[in-house]
């Protein structure tokens, strides 16, 4: 096949990773409008959850249920008992407890499961590579749970009275309270569910790339780029923003700038975007009124 | 106070040596770290940050001095082993080293981990005339007795690696293609390096090369990107996640390449399994040590000396971990520098016996491998063996190899 | 060390003390900065020195984001760029250490002012995002191929240390450890200077403006755009000039000692210290360098985890840092005194 043809390919895999990383960080954003830098390091802890529950013995997709809802109590519980008590404070502080989160959640996995690099199993084995070998069938499941779930959350987010109220909560908490909606309730919801968003993101990315406690660190800049490339608030464009940035870094690694300067392209997309276009590609202009 | 406490020192230093020679009398006097029941050993690692999978290194040598110190220690002093976490960073690792030498005033350091790490305080131990033993690295600059007289690594250099198998590739392929992957860092460019040195003028012509940040998700770009040169062989310098990646990736795209992977990442529970073990068919690697999971080694008496070991003194240390063998190998050449200093621990004279170490076996290094060293060489470990991956295990191949600096 | 620095944050906290009184401040001071020239062993005494260095990095952090609320978590990379401009003069083109600063400084200046300007456009979390990933790609960037000819590549670069001059070995005995700590001192008390001249007069009051309420300091006819700007690169020239002391007195500069580690600790200190607080940015230096070893001997396993935690910690029961603190008890003291 065609080297471009190949990279084109190799950039889409990539992409997939990040769309699904970008899509929890917009997930998040819709729930709460805020960027969680410790995303990355919440869904990496997850992944290892769930590895626990697999090599404890139980099935792949029980595992993934039960993942899912350990990840879902954490959000909450860290909305709840971390950010309740700041949840006024300037925006500096949340950055802070951000951080902080980032360091406690990244090596407390790392002291608890050690740092060596882990093997984590595929629900989509079987049916060898595909596409000249670059797209596996577990890459092309993940995408499909990536897709899946930017359904339901789309459905959830525009369809369903909760989902709605989430948004309303996020999007102007006083408002939201003055029409009987329980921001606090949302809030803490909506933690959750970009939480165990979070963990699938993580379960799928881990075949890929193998799962260590680092797993994260490098892919989130990426996602970061692709959730602000397709828009913040957008998760369809956030889903594409990563495909996107998946195949620009690819091309631009493999034509322009040359390998080591790949994650200099992503900040200058994120700057690019930031600058230029503030709501993304797909992105709804929002005003702010002082 | 501190005059004090280095008088002290002297003082019961003296007491001991007393009945002994004069010569070794002021020898003894001038020997920090050491009293006349202790010598005093620091090392830095990487406790925490994202190197810490290293950390083990330094669990496995304190079980090691426990062991030593079981067995009723060595010069009839017990020996005790302090780490320092440098989190990787070396201006920590410069601060850390600096704690050692001059607050807790060791006797000397041994096996600090890594290559910026260890540059950071290279010229420092070395104005000081601390003995630097034994690093955790596989650069090849620690073999500089005229100029670093008190610096001395341990392993096989990366680079001699490199030199290894692209002499290997001339013979077997005369006019291939050679793809190098490296990671773009002080490890990956060894891989460069010793490339560069067996091919000279036409590496140009003969290799094309890409390289991987740590950072990188994935490295599926830089393999698509060499195959597209039409490469037939591949020699790759990364860390273990991307060795695992690469192997599989290789495998999936129908690449068929003679592959070479840098010894760092060839344990077969980090890299093999994970990457499939029957997608590594083929790959070669070199190495001095004996692979634990290899059946071969089952019923060895030097493996099973190890395991002893393990089972005694890290019980819940990982086996499939090659970290624990490296260990184990480094711990023993520095007990056996240890015994042969007798009762004189003073810096020149470990230093000293370091740099006199006549040929030897070690329990965890393949037959035929020595440790040694000479005043005007300080390349301990010279020899490495190819082997190739057969499914299931390392098949060593051809004769143990002497790399340069022999 | 600090009482230099403290004096005139004391003194406007009472602003009647008197002339005499703030002289019996910095005789205090100046003898406490100077005190452990004697006191400490050269190993302390290096800490001590990276500590000043370090509070000196913080200094520069607090001046965009705690003055101006310019978050950022990048600052790491102009420390970067300050070390290696020092390290590349004076190890590639032999010149002394004390040219190399005003030109670090200017560099640093300069690459801030350049990040400054998107800055403009980019509000609280995305301004993080944006130096968070800077303080990412800034070693990927030094170790590159286009520059290793100047940077040393992934080997990094080695120098010396400024040597005590002639003049005044030939007077006192002094170590190059107690010289380099004089140097970091004095330095870092210019700057400190500089800084508390900029921040308590008119500049300082507009920079405060801005972040609490941009849109009134616009009606007041500030230009919001060129304050910002210039915050930036003051902040950048002096944590550039901490990055360049840091590469003197460790001697040594390679991609590895820059990492994004190394941003997130500034900003950690700068929050634990007291954020737009300059007596904060002293105990944000000392707390850089000393916790990571405290936190070693809590526990060996994950000193990380115990550093995440000490900064929430800080967020939630001292959000004005260990300088609030301070000011307080000295509140409370003086209350009872009078």
């Amino acid at each position: 096949m065609d080297a471009f043809l190949l990279q084109l390919a190799a950039g889409i895999a990539t992409g997939g990773i990040y769309a699904s990383v970008a899509l929890a960080i917009v997930m998040i954003y819709q729930a709460t409008h805020h960027v969680n830098f410790a995303q990355g390091e919440m869904a990496t802890l997850s992944t290892f959850i769930a590895l626990t529950f697999i090599q404890a013995g139980f099935p792949y997709w029980v595992a993934f249920g039960a993942t899912l809802a350990v990840s879902f109590v954490m959000g909450a519980l860290v909305e709840r008992l971390i950010m309740r008590p700041v949840q006024h404070a300037p925006i500096l502080t949340h950055v802070g407890v951000y951080i902080g989160m980032l360091l406690i959640i990244g090596n407390l996995t790392g002291w608890v499961f050690g740092y060596t690099t882990k093997v984590f199993p595929s629900p989509f084995e079987g049916g060898g590579p595909m596409f000249g070998g670059l797209l596996s069938a577990h890459q092309l499941g993940s995408v499909g749970v990536t897709l899946g779930v930017l359904v339901l959350v789309y459905l959830f987010f525009t369809k369903t009275s909760l989902g709605l109220a989430m948004r309303a909560a996020a999007y102007n908490p006083r408002s939201a309270r003055l029409v009987g909606i329980r921001v606090d309730v949302m809030l803490a919801l909506g933690w959750g569910l970009a939480a165990a968003i979070g963990s699938v993101a993580g379960m799928m990315v881990a075949p890929i790339v193998f799962l260590d406690p680092n797993m994260m660190l490098g892919i989130l800049l990426y996602a970061f780029a692709g959730a602000l490339l397709g828009g913040i608030d957008n998760p369809p464009g956030a889903v594409a923003g990563g495909f996107l940035v998946g195949v620009l870094e690819n091309l631009a690694g493999a034509y322009i700038v040359g390998t080591e300067l790949k994650l200099s392209v992503a900040l200058i997309i994120i700057i690019g975007v930031l600058v230029l276009k503030p709501s993304g590609l797909f992105g709804r202009v929002v005003f702010s009124r002082v | 106070m501190t005059t004090t406490r280095r008088l002290l020192l002297a003082g019961s230093a003296g007491a001991i040596a007393a009945p002994l020679a004069a010569p070794r009398i002021a020898a003894a006097q001038e020997a920090p770290g050491v009293t006349a029941t202790e010598i005093h050993i620091g090392s830095t690692n990487a406790l925490s940050g994202p190197a810490s999978s290293y950390s083990v290194i330094s669990r496995c040598l304190e079980g090691m001095f426990r062991r030593l110190n079981d067995e009723g220690g060595v010069g009839g002093r017990r020996v005790r082993f302090t780490v320092y976490d440098d989190g990787y960073q070396p201006p920590r690792t410069l601060e850390q080293t600096r704690r050692l030498v001059e607050r807790d005033r060791v006797a000397f350091l041994f096996n600090q981990l890594g290559t910026p790490t260890n540059n950071a305080v290279h010229r420092y131990v070395n104005q000081r005339r601390v003995p630097h033993l034994f690093l955790a690295t596989g650069a090849d600059k620690w073999a500089n007795p005229r100029e670093f007289p008190y610096t001395m690594g341990w392993q096989p250099s990366y680079r001699v690696e490199a030199q290894i198998y692209t002499k290997h590739v001339l013979e077997q392929r005369p006019n291939a293609k050679i793809a190098l992957l490296y990671q773009n860092d002080d490890f990956g460019r060894d891989y460069l390096h010793g490339v560069q040195d067996v091919l000279g003028d036409r590496f140009r012509a003969m290799v094309v090369t890409a390289t991987n940040e740590a950072t990188d998700p994935t490295i599926d770009s830089q393999i698509v990107q060499l195959q597209a040169t039409g490469a037939d062989v591949l020699i790759c310098g990364v860390i273990p996640r991307f060795a695992a990646q690469a192997i599989r990736r290789v495998h999936d795209i129908g690449w068929r390449p003679m592959m070479f992977m840098t010894n760092v990442s060839v344990s077969v529970g980090v890299v093999m399994q994970p990457a499939g073990v029957e997608k590594g068919v083929g790959l070669i690697t070199s190495d001095y040590r004996k692979d634990q999971s290899d059946p071969a080694w089952a019923n060895d008496p030097g493996m099973n000396e190890w395991r002893q070991f393990m089972q005694r003194y890290i019980p819940d240390g990982d086996l499939g971990d090659n970290n624990y063998t490296y260990g184990y190998g480094v711990g023993a050449t520095m007990i056996q520098v240890l015994r042969q200093c007798g009762n004189d621990f003073s810096r020149e004279n470990v230093m000293n016996q370091a740099r006199n170490i006549r040929p030897m076996q070690l329990a965890t290094l393949l037959p035929g491998v020595m440790v040694q060293s000479q005043p005007d060489n300080y390349n301990v470990i010279r020899q490495m063996q190819l082997q190739r991956w057969n499914g299931s295990s390392w098949e060593r191949f051809g004769n143990v190899i002497e790399g340069a600096g022999s | 060390m600090s009482a230099i620095q403290d004096t005139p944050t004391l003194a406007a906290a009472a602003p009647r003390a008197s002339i005499a009184r703030r002289s019996v401040w910095l005789a205090l001071g100046l003898a406490a900065a100077l005190a452990p020239l004697w006191l400490l062993e050269s190993f302390h005494l290096f800490q001590l020195t990276m500590a000043v260095i370090m509070s000196l990095a913080v200094l520069g952090l607090n001046i965009v984001t705690g003055y101006n609320g310019q978050i950022s978590l990048g600052h790491g990379a102009f420390f970067a760029i300050g070390a290696y401009v020092t390290a590349i003069l004076m190890a590639q083109a032999d010149w002394s250490f004390y040219a190399t600063l005003p030109f670090a400084a200017a560099v640093c200046g300069m690459v801030g002012y350049a990040v400054g300007l998107p800055a403009l456009r980019l509000g609280g979390l995305y301004l993080a995002l944006v130096t968070f990933s800077l303080a990412v790609a800034v070693p990927q960037l030094l170790k590159h191929r286009a520059l290793e000819g100047w940077t040393g590549g992934v080997q990094g670069l080695f120098l010396m240390k400024p040597e005590p001059p002639a003049w005044l070995t030939a007077r006192v005995a002094i170590t190059p450890d107690q010289f380099m700590y004089l140097v970091a001192l004095v330095v870092a008390a210019l700057c400190y200077l500089l800084a508390w001249n900029l921040i308590r007069g008119r500049i300082g009051r507009a920079l405060m403006a801005t972040r609490d309420h941009p849109t009134a300091a616009e009606a007041m006819g500030m230009d919001i755009a060129a304050l910002k700007t210039r915050a930036f690169a003051v902040s950048a020239m002096i944590t550039g000039v901490a990055g360049a002391l840091s590469a003197a007195a460790v001697e040594f500069v390679a991609p590895d000692s820059f990492t994004f580690l190394l941003s997130i600790s500034l900003f950690v200190g700068m929050v634990v210290g007291g954020v737009a607080s300059i007596l904060g940015s002293v105990f944000g230096g000392l707390f850089v360098l000393f916790v990571p070893n405290i936190a070693e001997s809590i526990s060996r396993a994950a000193p990380g985890v115990i550093y995440g935690i000490i900064l929430i910690v800080f967020l939630f029961v001292l959000p004005d840092g260990v300088a609030g603190l301070v000011r307080r008890v000295l509140a409370r003291l003086g209350g009872r005194a009078s």
